[in-house]
This record gives structure tokens, C-alpha cells and sequence, in this order.
């Protein structure tokens, strides 16, 4: 096939076939996200970085202090505790959703979507205090615990870290089910029923065929869910307590109560270091999703 | 491995009002070829994934040698399958795609490696086993389905239309390939495919299927030389329909008038009429392009069935002259390529013969 050199754009560029856009044009669709994240994200970030070391001169000393003193390590502990229980329910309880978004037929499936991207679409502030309504001294949880005689006390359900936990897995659900979901429904049934006509039963179909390929989305869903759960403030600030108190949380005092800009900064930068460790950590343990593609 | 028969009584489909596979009865012999031809529609992938088990039927039974496998989980059925798309788990390398059947079966380990590299010499890509099956062409993977489905010996084997990603020279080199592997085997297989040609060159015999009902079955020659329907001899091979009333039917033969375009002479009544016909009964004829006759006509010659030649499509082995009747009706005519002989041109008035045994005639039911 003879290559004719196609009519060139305007802007001057070669692209090499007719999928791909020359490397100006590229840029110039790309180059709005850019900006946004060059001045919304990478300035402002890299200036608290900045202030935490070199203000008011430079030293280490907001780091030290964050070593130092035990509390804000209990918090960066407790804070990676929560994210990994969150994480692991919000798991526990959104990839059996997935699976059957994924797999029930028809009218059912639309109605499993509507119940996890509802929630979704609803503020986190609305989310968080629905919590407050169940869980307080007389929520709906502790009158139905008293009616049905399981307690004579109403118990201190609200600012726990169990109500905490639980706010927050039911906030991240979705982030977990619709990674899992994209990729399980794009495994072809084809393949479960290869399995099945091969001579496994469906357990094993489902743990040798589609638990292995759906792993990708498990993979992403488990990162976003971890990531999210690191940085939640509205949730933790509302439903828990002085003990429950999460990095976000703090870093929030630092500035806007406390006014110590570099220390927050420290605070934030430790935050993201410890965060950026996890991932690839989680990555290079959990690299399933090389060597094949689905279809 | 021996061949299982494989019986299917009165079985039945449905999907809400929906009748997908209608009270359906077919006997498979043991080691035979049997194909399901049909259009899409016609029910012949429901009947297959019945007796493959992911569909329940809503009437009548299955089974296998004699056993009853209508309700039997497809895992318990030990039939091999090779699905449209291979079904390939793509996670697996080919060698551990080839051993699932085995693992499952918990087949010791120093067995299942000598069974697995024995299925994957029959299908030569002996050398493929680590590879995964991305890495592999449409046919090798292709390949790869058909020795998983053999590697645990099943008696039957389903193939749902396995052959129809791949392209024409592959396809019909799969064909022989897949049809030697069965002689050799002596498995029962029972073959989904809409392609008539396929079905045509491979099997021992053809069910056709239509609407959910089983419209014949037979061999493939059977098919094609005695339609019991239209629709098999539309289906089966190119056919020409003609309309018809019958003129006389006496002694010397049944005669069949064409309106203007002339008549036909039939030397004794065709099996597919339950009763001879009467003189004024319309009639269908159906003759296969390659049956009719084409002759040059002289000025003065005044053939029965005449007509216009009004293209000529070569195709290689043989050409084929799209004949406009004078009562308006078009007729495909092939002749194969003889170089000594000198064909009609576009635009000239030829005669047509067609010898009477090479006549279907069917009740003029429009079906």
C-alpha cells in the first residue's frame, strides 16, 4: 500500500497514521488538564512542601517533631489502621455486588446499579450525617436494640471508631464496586461455561476462571477505596470523636486553627510519602493484571 | 475413546411466550457426524447448549449412551465442547488450558503432563504449550479448543459454529483437519453451523432445523437430491423455485405449465407429493442450477422452456447465466468450464432442458 501523504493540518504536525494526533495538537487538547494541574495542584502542593522545610529557615524540625511526638504518629498509625479495615469491608461487601451487577439479567442488575451509583451522586455531608441519625443515643439502631430487649442502655454508638468504619465503608462502596464490576462484566460467559463444561463445578469455575481475571479491578478498587479512605475528613470529623481523630483531620486543625502552615505541610508530605510507599508496594505484590487481556 | 449415541425426545425450550425449540426429537448415532444447520433463529444453538447442560429445557429428556442427563449439571456430563469464540482462559498458558479438564478430574500429575502433550500433537503445536493463548493466530487457538475439549476423552463433542472467526482457506483446512481427528477418535460430534457448505462437506448427516422444529434430516446427499421441504431446498444448496399448474397427468407423464414461459414434461409423479396432482393444482417446482441444461438456439427453433440470457457470472470452475424466462421469471444456470465449448453471449435466446428426476415438486403452500 502506497502511504500518501494525507492532507496535513494546519498546525504543522505529522501525525504517523490516521488514529494518532501529531504532537501538537496533542498537546494542545491535553494542555487545559496541564495547567489546572500545574496551578491548582502541583504549585500549591509544592509550596506547602516548600514551607515545611525552608520556613522560616531551613530545617527539618516540623519533621522531627512529627517523629518525635507520639501522638501524631499514633494518628498517622490509626489513620492507615482505618483505611485498611475500610478498605478490606468495602471489599468484603462490594465484590459479591459486583459479581451479581455483573451477572443477574436484566430488570435486577439495573436495579443493584441504582442502589450503589445513588448513593454515589448524593453529598458525603447528606451521607454522613444519615449516620448521626442512626447511630446516636436515640437512633433508629439503639431504640430498635432497647425495643428488641438486647439493651436496657442506649449504647455510645456515635463518635466510635466503629462508626467511623462503618460511615466510611458505606461512603467508598461504590469506588470499590464499579472498578470490580467494569472488569468482571467483561469477562465472557463463554468462559465460565468452558469451565464448567470442562468439569468444575461453579465455585471452582468462579475461584479458578473468574476470581483470577477479575483480579485488575479488585486491584483498582482496592487502591482508589485505600487512597480515598487515607484523605477522608468530612466523615471521620463528623461521626467520630477526639479518639478517632484521622491525618486529614489534624492536618485541617493545623491550618485552620492552630495557623502553623509548615508544620501541616509536614504533616501532608509524610502523608503522601507513607501513601506513594503503600501503592507501590501494593503494585509490585499484586502485579496481576499483566500478560493477557480479556476478549 | 468410543462414541456416545446421543437422543433427544420431545424436547422443548421456552422463553416466556417465546418457543425456542419446539417438542424437538433426534436420534445421534454413536460416532457419528451430525450437523445442526440453520438459520439464526432456528433454535440449533438452544438444542446445543441443552445438551451441553447451560440451558434447562421446559419438556422432554436427554441422553447420553443410557444415560439421563436432562437435569444433570454441565459439569457432570462429560461432554467436551468448542465454543464459537474458543473460550480460551486467557490466564492460562495453553499447556495449563489443555490440563483444566484433567486438574479437574484430579488426574495424577505425571499423567496429566504425558495426556496434555499427546492432545496438543494431535492438534501440532506441540511447542506451544507455555505460550499463552494471546500470543497465538485465530487457528491456533482454535486448535487449542479442539484439544481441550478431546484431552479427557469425552464420548460426545459440541462444536458451536467453531469455525466461523476464521477465514475461508482456514476454515476449510479445519474442516479436513477436524473431521480426520474425528474419524480417528470415533467421537460422537454434534456440529452447530449455519454455513449449508460446511455442513454439506463434513457430516455423516444434517438435521435442519427452522423455527425451533426439526425440518429434515439426513445425509448430506439425501439433502440435497430429495428436499422434503422448500425451505431445505432453498437452504441446502442454491435452488430455483418456479411457480406451476399442472396441466395433464396421465400415462406418459405429468406436464407442468409455466404461463408464458412455456412447460415442463415430468416422466412420473416426485415422492414429495403425497397424492399425484390434479390438472389446474398449482404447484412449486424447485431444479438446482446445475441440473438445467443450456442450448444455443437456431432461427428457427422453438424449444419448450426458453428464454434471454441477461448475465453470465464466472466464477471460476464454472459460470453461471442468469436466464429471464418469457414469463418474466429469472433462472440461475451453471455449467461448468469446458474450453471446447462455445457459451451463449449476454442478450441471446438459449433453450432450457431439465431432465425430470432433477425436479422437486412441492403443494404450492407459501411457507
Amino acid at each position: 500500500m502506497h502511504a500518501k501523504p494525507s492532507a496535513e493540518g494546519s498546525l504543522g504536525s505529522r501525525p504517523t497514521s490516521a488514529r494518532e494526533y501529531g504532537p501538537v495538537l496533542s498537546l494542545l487538547l491535553v494542555s487545559p488538564l496541564v495547567l489546572l494541574l500545574v496551578g491548582g495542584f502541583l504549585y500549591p502542593v509544592g509550596k506547602l512542601f516548600w514551607g515545611s522545610i525552608f520556613v522560616p529557615e531551613a530545617s527539618f524540625a516540623n519533621y522531627a517533631r512529627i517523629l518525635q511526638e507520639p501522638l501524631f504518629l499514633l494518628v498517622l498509625r490509626r489513620t492507615f489502621e482505618i483505611g485498611f479495615v475500610v478498605t478490606a469491608l468495602a471489599l468484603l461487601l462490594g465484590y459479591p455486588v459486583a459479581l451479581a451487577m455483573a451477572r443477574v439479567p436484566g430488570r435486577a442488575a439495573i436495579l443493584i446499579a441504582a442502589c450503589v451509583l445513588i448513593p454515589l451522586w448524593t453529598s458525603v455531608l447528606v451521607r454522613s450525617y444519615a449516620w448521626i441519625v442512626l447511630l446516636q443515643r436515640n437512633g433508629v439502631v439503639n431504640n430498635a436494640l432497647i425495643e428488641t430487649g438486647l439493651t436496657d442502655t442506649p449504647l455510645r454508638l456515635l463518635y466510635t471508631q466503629g462508626a467511623v468504619i462503618a460511615a466510611m465503608t458505606q461512603v467508598l462502596l461504590p469506588f470499590m464496586i464499579l472498578p470490580i464490576y467494569s472488569v468482571v462484566r467483561n469477562i465472557p460467559d463463554d468462559l465460565v461455561r468452558a469451565a464448567r463444561n470442562l468439569g468444575a463445578g461453579s465455585l471452582l469455575a468462579f475461584v479458578r476462571v473468574t476470581l483470577p481475571l477479575s483480579l485488575p479491578g479488585v486491584t483498582a478498587g482496592v487502591l482508589i477505596t485505600f487512597i480515598l479512605s487515607l484523605g477522608f475528613y468530612i466523615t471521620p470529623a463528623l461521626v467520630g470523636g477526639p479518639s478517632t481523630l484521622m491525618m486529614s483531620t489534624l492536618i485541617g486543625q493545623q491550618t485552620t486553627e492552630l495557623l502553623d502552615w509548615p508544620f501541616a505541610g509536614a504533616l501532608a508530605a509524610i502523608l503522601l510519602l507513607a501513601t506513594l510507599l503503600l501503592v507501590i508496594v501494593f503494585r509490585r505484590t499484586l502485579a496481576f493484571n499483566k500478560g493477557f487481556k480479556l476478549g | 475413546m468410543d462414541g456416545a449415541s446421543v437422543s433427544v425426545q420431545g424436547l422443548g425450550k421456552r422463553y416466556g411466550a417465546v418457543r425456542a425449540v419446539k417438542a424437538l426429537g433426534i436420534e445421534v448415532r454413536s460416532g457419528e457426524f451430525l450437523s445442526l444447520l440453520g438459520p439464526s433463529g432456528s433454535g440449533k444453538t438452544t438444542l446445543l447448549m441443552m445438551i451441553a447442560g447451560f440451558e434447562m429445557p421446559t419438556e422432554g429428556a436427554i441422553r447420553i449412551g443410557d444415560r439421563d442427563v436432562t437435569y444433570v449439571a454441565p459439569n457432570r456430563r462429560n461432554i467436551g465442547m468448542v465454543f464459537q469464540r474458543y473460550a480460551l482462559f486467557p490466564h492460562m498458558t495453553v499447556a495449563d488450558n489443555v490440563a483444566f479438564p484433567l486438574r479437574m478430574r484430579k488426574v495424577v500429575k505425571a499423567e496429566i503432563a504425558r495426556r496434555v502433550a499427546d492432545a496438543l500433537a494431535l492438534v501440532q503445536l506441540q511447542d506451544f504449550g507455555k505460550r499463552l493463548p494471546s500470543e497465538l493466530s485465530g487457528g491456533q487457538q482454535q486448535r487449542v479448543a479442539v484439544a481441550r475439549a478431546l484431552v479427557f476423552e469425552p464420548p460426545v463433542l459440541l462444536m458451536d459454529e467453531p469455525l466461523g472467526a476464521l477465514d475461508k482457506k482456514l476454515r476449510e483446512q479445519m474442516q479436513i483437519e477436524i473431521k480426520r481427528l474425528q474419524r480417528r477418535l470415533g467421537v460422537t460430534v454434534i456440529y452447530v453451523t449455519h454455513d449449508q457448505e460446511e455442513a454439506l462437506t463434513m457430516s455423516d448427516r444434517i438435521a435442519v432445523m427452522r423455527n425451533g422444529s426439526l425440518e429434515q434430516i439426513g445425509s448430506p446427499i439425501a439433502l440435497y437430491d430429495n428436499p422434503a421441504t422448500p425451505f431445505v431446498a432453498d437452504f441446502v444448496g442454491k435452488t430455483n423455485f418456479l411457480e406451476a399448474v399442472c396441466h395433464s397427468c396421465n400415462g406418459t407423464g405429468l406436464e407442468f405449465g409455466l404461463g408464458q414461459s412455456g412447460f415442463i414434461h415430468l416422466k412420473e409423479c416426485p415422492p414429495t407429493l403425497p397424492s399425484p396432482p390434479r390438472p389446474g393444482d398449482k404447484i412449486r417446482l424447485a431444479v438446482r442450477p446445475e441440473q438445467i441444461r443450456i442450448l444455443r438456439l437456431g432461427d428457427s427453433d422453438r424449444p419448450p422452456l426458453n428464454g434471454v440470457v441477461e448475465a453470465i457470472i464466472f466464477v471460476g470452475s464454472f459460470r453461471t447465466f442468469l436466464v429471464r424466462l418469457a414469463g418474466g421469471e429469472l433462472v440461475h444456470v451453471q455449467a461448468g468450464t469446458d474450453h471446447g465449448m462455445a457459451y451463449p453471449q449476454e442478450g441471446e435466446r438459449v433453450g432450457l432442458t431439465i431432465p425430470s428426476q432433477a425436479v422437486q415438486v412441492f403443494p404450492d403452500r407459501r411457507q
